[in-house]
């Protein structure tokens, strides 16, 4: 299977680069921004309840105000905090799997590659309820009780489809080294491991980084998922001051939009940063 | 053990069967090189050469006969494969060099992590190397900024680096634009000066007469004839090596 005569393959820009895709990257520069303007002007035209007339929007607005420190400093960080250790993690055991699902032997192979095509089609949302609500909440020794957050179990949670999708972007980039390599370095009497370290994963790196943080921003952009699990990150404190703001229809729009925009600001530069490195490394091989 | 002396053959092939499955690619081939020796292996795609020489340092394998370098038998599940290519050195046709190495770390990398050897004594024989193909100056660049030739030469040196003692060479100037083939062949023909062994499979008929002490042409599996380069262009009997002759020259 590895050697599919490649050479007789047309040349198409970036081939060594379908490690796996970044398009996602681009759907959020290239469109991400026209839908977050379709969503505002879908909500302003939202019909709001004629009852509560004399709520206006710029009362809304103005009890927005008020929260956004809140939902920033204890909401959106924790956003951060959960998709940056869910990263960490899932890339640390995604790069242990990925690298087991390109093992000599087969058993290894097999099982890391069942393991990676696991995580990688379950939904998040299942996922996550299932290591929520079968995780212990706390922890009993013999003198104390130590009590789990919930944003923990949902970092575990993240962190295992992040796990297989980075497995199959570490064996992707690695098949994506031609054949000739190995072989240059075998007639070289480099062993298989020697081979490995030094000729074959080093010209990896390079390929994993754009769909690494093109996960990156697939991640941070799901961490909302966790509010209905009732972590209190950015929407779940949003719905909280909503209804401490007596559940007015019209705070809908300024405290969704809020998190809509901070999310595409936080992640639009993620983006086009992973396409330009996309771009830089394609010119260099 | 290893009771060869450099009066017998040093690469000894004796009745070699090779298959792709179901596909037989080499059905029974046999010649021996002597040290010292140029052999040119020519004839048509499809015909095997290839095959022929990369299972000479085991990177393909053999389903039977007997390929012997410096007496040792290569046919051998038991067989040391390292060992083997300390001692045979090998170019290919897609020069393969390291793209995330610089010229002069590709040619160190292996003495160095194979063979353990002293890097301030590689890095001066990598730059005597490095003169030998003749392309001072270039010890930094990196495989992507060289044009195939001087990619080819860096890679040439990669493989003298190691001191083998048999080199093989698999169609490495197929690549190349005819401008550059030439600075790749002279590079080859001072090697071959030196008194290396050298094997190559080529399709460069005029070089071939040239450098070369002895050249087979196969087909279909089989060596078809053989001889000296002074007879075997001008006396060739068998109608499949005149038919081949005459389309190429």
């Amino acid at each position: 299977m590895r050697n599919k005569l490649s050479i007789l393959y047309p040349y198409k820009k970036g081939f060594y680069h379908t490690v796996d895709n970044t398009r996602f990257s681009y759907w959020l520069v290239n469109s991400g921004y026209k839908w977050c303007v379709a969503f505002l002007i879908l909500a302003m035209l939202y019909p709001v309840n004629a009852v509560a007339s004399n709520y206006t929007y710029t009362m809304a607005f103005q009890a927005f105000l008020k929260w956004v420190p809140l939902l920033v400093k204890s909401g959106f960080v924790l956003n951060i905090i959960i998709s940056f250790l869910a990263m960490m993690i899932g890339t640390a055991m995604g790069v242990i799997l990925g690298l087991a699902q390109v093992s000599q032997y087969k058993i290894v192979r097999i099982f890391a590659g069942s393991i990676t095509q696991l995580f990688r089609n379950i939904p998040w949302l299942v996922l996550l309820f299932i290591i929520m609500l079968t995780f212990p909440f706390e922890i009993e020794t013999a003198d104390k009780i130590y009590k789990i957050p919930d944003w923990t179990k949902a970092v575990f949670g993240f962190s295992l489809p992040v796990m297989a999708n980075i497995s199959e972007i570490v064996r992707g980039a690695i098949k994506s080294v031609p054949l000739g390599q190995w072989e240059a370095a075998e007639s070289l009497a480099f062993s298989r491991q020697k081979t490995f370290w030094q000729i074959i994963l080093p010209q990896c790196y390079k390929r994993m980084i754009p769909p690494w943080m093109n996960w990156y921003a697939i991640l941070s952009m799901a961490t909302p998922l966790v509010s209905l699990l009732g972590v209190e990150e950015i929407i779940t404190l949003s719905r909280q001051a909503m209804e401490a703001e007596n559940n007015n229809p019209e705070l809908l729009i300024p405290f969704y939009s809020f998190a809509l925009f901070i999310f595409f600001i936080y992640c639009y530069p993620i983006a086009r940063w992973t396409i330009a490195l996309e771009k830089r490394y394609a010119v260099k091989l | 053990m290893n009771t060869w002396t450099e009066k017998e053959p040093i690469l000894s092939i004796k009745d070699v069967h090779k298959s792709f499955g179901e596909l037989e690619v080499l059905k029974g081939v046999t010649f021996d090189v002597m040290k010292g020796e140029v052999i040119c292996i020519i004839g048509p795609s499809g015909s095997g050469k290839s095959t022929l020489i990369r299972c000479v340092n085991a990177l393909n394998d053999i389903q039977s006969g007997s390929i012997k370098v410096e007496g040792v038998e290569v046919n051998d599940p038991k067989l040391d494969k390292l060992a083997l290519r300390r001692k045979v050195g090998m170019v290919f046709q897609q020069y393969n060099l390291f793209p995330h190495k610089t010229a002069i770390q590709n040619i160190m990398m292996a003495p160095i992590q194979v063979l353990n050897q002293d890097p301030k004594e590689v890095e001066e024989r990598a730059h005597s190397l490095i003169k030998k193909v003749r392309l001072e100056g270039k010890e930094n660049s990196f495989p992507g900024e060289l044009s195939g030739g001087q990619q080819q030469r860096i890679a040439i040196a990669r493989s003298l680096a190691m001191e083998p003692n048999i080199m093989l060479f698999d169609e490495i100037t197929a690549a190349l634009d005819p401008e550059t083939v030439k600075e790749v062949l002279v590079t080859i023909k001072d090697l071959a000066q030196d008194g290396m062994t050298c094997c190559l499979v080529t399709h460069e008929m005029g070089f071939a007469k040239e450098i070369a002490d002895h050249i087979y042409f196969t087909d279909r599996g089989i060596i078809v004839e053989h001889g000296p380069p002074k007879t075997f262009f001008t006396e060739a009997k068998d109608p499949r090596t005149k038919e081949f002759l005459s389309q190429i020259l």
